[in-house]
């Protein structure tokens, strides 16, 4: 069995941003982090392969050359996943339609039994990809997850939906995107760390795949910051914070 | 000319009123287009949900009722969403951000060729044409985007647009036959665990009663009389989920529900960005918390420092004492 992972940087979610110049992306000096949805999705796979073995994972990063493979070299590759494959890109030139497209025909070569992604990235927050590119497959599709199991053939996912939990059961090959409470990510031990050097890490140009028309569909025109809330006042006890409720906000 | 097709939310028998923000944000675009729009009901013995969306100025409803639509898995569901959209020549659908709508509509807009923005507050006009602002990076950040596919997909953050009015017209009800066919093979539904509550929904509710980690064991002890009290809602954190003291869907965040109630009570919350992501647009913020350093007092129209477990109780009965 062979399943396919993602690897996405994204900046620290407490970093202080500012808009670029030209007023359609994000700089500042910021650490970036691997998105933690992805840290889900790899530990997942991780933890099948350890329960079932005879698991082939791959874990699959767009981006920046230099960055992308940092990032799967350390938050994948080290922590025990097979191999890498890096697609270059500009990140400000692709959107999540384009992304799927790029994993449809990395998945065309690789054919994964299992695709398990994020269920959103943290700097985007587009909640896309795994979608997509189900759709693209003609796959079914488990998103939310918070538990997945194999069972014979096929695989059991229990999804976190507006008023409860879902269970599923998807035949294979499907998609899968995991949420935070689907486990906890291990860290990367100093001997995953050393071995992650020398596991393979293939290189893609976009124009290597086949993608036809590598345009996005979606562009950010223009970012802007959202209107701020103006401090309130603090209250010393109950009796003042029921005053003001039904007084002044008149809330009660 | 813009057509524009509205997926409503329901569960199973009634309407959800998020269905009705959706529309508004419909509304609005077509007014901006020049265009009308529709509303359609997918899933089994849907018809009275059908009937409750005639009165807001749509075009047309549609219902649309297959056995494998049941339970709105997410092949199906977006094969029989693109193909009505496909039979209206629509150049837009609309979903809301339910977990439903996340689930299918981007696998409507690959089905259409078309570009996807999600969580959509508002429409923006920029120098390179009409765009649809949405929020990033946990809501630190707006970005206008425009998409150029003809067709265009939105979901709508539903806490962002008013409850559609009533038309005063009455808008005639269709079926459309779906044929859900192969997109229905290698997914079954086994079963859902539903949580079961007499309070009003997270994303409906006018009072929204949260609660995080500090309180523990307790939490449902301390929330519930407070939710009960005033007619609302219980959130919490992702800690509070995590940690086994409230149910998922009760999470309030960047990666849960966002919520912007008339009333919002942060108990024991720290305030940290993602969970400020879900609920910093609520109208009237309250925090109660025993450290007055947390960032939840910077959103906070009224903050409290003093322990929960006393605070709280206290507040429901000077409340009840100030109703009687
Ligand atoms: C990718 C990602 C996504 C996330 N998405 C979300 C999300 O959607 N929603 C969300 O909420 N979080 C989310 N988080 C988690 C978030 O970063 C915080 O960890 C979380 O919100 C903290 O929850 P908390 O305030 O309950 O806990 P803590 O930060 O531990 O705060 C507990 C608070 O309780 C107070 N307290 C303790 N005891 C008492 C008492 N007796 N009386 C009064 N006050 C007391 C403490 O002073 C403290 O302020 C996400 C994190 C990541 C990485
Ligand atoms: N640049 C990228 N490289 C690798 N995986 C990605 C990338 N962007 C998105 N993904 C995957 O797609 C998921 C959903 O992303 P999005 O639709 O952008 O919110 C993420 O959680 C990742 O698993």
């Amino acid at each position: 069995m062979k399943i396919l992972v993602s690897a996405k940087r994204v900046s620290d979610p407490n970093a202080k941003l500012a808009i670029s110049g030209d007023g359609k992306w994000v700089e500042g000096d910021v650490e970036y982090v691997m998105n933690y949805f992805c840290e889900n999705a790899i530990e997942c796979a991780l933890q099948l392969a350890e329960e079932h073995g005879d698991i082939e994972t791959v874990a699959l990063g767009i981006g920046d050359p230099d960055e992308t493979d940092r990032f799967i070299r350390q938050g994948a590759l080290a922590r025990g996943v097979d191999r890498g494959i890096r697609v270059t890109a500009e990140e400000q030139e692709i959107d999540s339609d384009l992304i799927a497209r790029i994993y449809a025909k990395v998945a065309e070569q690789e054919q994964p039994d299992l695709i398990i992604l994020g269920k959103q990235s943290v700097d985007g927050d587009s909640n896309q990809v795994g979608q997509l590119l189900a759709e693209y497959l003609g796959w079914p599709q488990a998103t939310f997850a918070s538990k997945v199991e194999l069972q014979g053939g096929e695989v059991v996912v229990t999804r976190e939906v507006d008023g409860g939990l879902e269970v599923l059961q998807l035949s294979t090959p499907c998609v899968i995107t995991a949420d935070l409470r689907l486990n906890e990510p291990r860290f990367a031990s100093l001997a995953g760390i050393m071995k992650a050097k020398k596991k393979p890490l293939a290189e893609f140009e976009l124009d290597d795949l086949g993608l036809g028309d590598a345009k996005p569909k979606v562009r950010i025109a223009k970012m802007g910051l959202p209107s701020g809330r103006k401090a309130g006042v603090m209250v010393k006890d109950i009796d003042e914070l029921v005053a003001k409720l039904s007084g002044e906000a008149r809330v009660l | 000319m813009s057509k524009i097709l509205v997926v409503a939310d329901h569960d199973g028998g009634a309407l959800k009123k998020i269905t009705l923000n959706s529309i508004e944000f419909a509304k609005q675009w077509a007014a901006k287009t020049g265009g009308s729009f529709d509303v359609a009901v997918f899933g089994q013995g849907v018809g009275v949900v059908a009937q409750a969306l005639t009165g807001y100025g749509a075009a047309a409803v549609h219902a649309v009722d297959h056995a494998d639509l049941a339970h709105a898995l997410a092949g199906p569901q977006a094969k029989a969403i693109a193909d009505l959209a496909k039979s209206l020549g629509a150049t837009g659908v609309v979903g809301s951000t339910s977990s439903m709508a996340k689930d299918a509509l981007p696998r409507v807009a690959v089905r259409l060729g078309a570009g996807m923005a999600s969580d959509v507050i508002g429409l923006a006009d920029t120098a390179e044409g009409l765009g649809f602002r949405r929020p990033m990076w946990a809501g630190n950040l707006t970005g206008d985007v425009v998409i150029d596919s003809a067709v265009k997909v939105i979901t709508v953050r539903s806490s962002a647009f008013d409850v559609a009015a009533a038309s005063g017209a009455v808008s005639p009800v269709q079926a459309f036959a779906a044929e859900p066919g192969a997109a229905s093979a290698r997914a079954k539904f086994l079963r859902f665990d539903g949580t079961v509550s007499s309070r009003p929904d997270l994303t409906e509710a006018s009072v929204v009663v949260a609660g995080g980690r500090g309180l523990k064991d307790r939490f449902a002890q301390i929330t519930e009389p407070l939710a009960d009290l005033l007619g609302g809602a219980i959130g919490a954190t992702r800690a509070a989920v995590d940690d086994g003291y409230a149910p998922n869907d009760y999470q309030v965040g960047q990666t849960g529900k966002v919520v912007a109630p008339g009333l919002y009570f942060a108990i024991a919350i720290s305030g940290a960005v993602q969970h400020l992501a879900g609920m910093k647009n609520s109208k009237v913020i309250v925090a109660i918390n025993k450290n007055g350093d947390e960032p939840i007092f910077k959103v906070a129209d009224y903050g409290l420092i003093a322990d929960a477990f006393t605070a709280v109780p206290e507040l429901v009965s000077k409340i009840k004492a100030l109703r009687s």
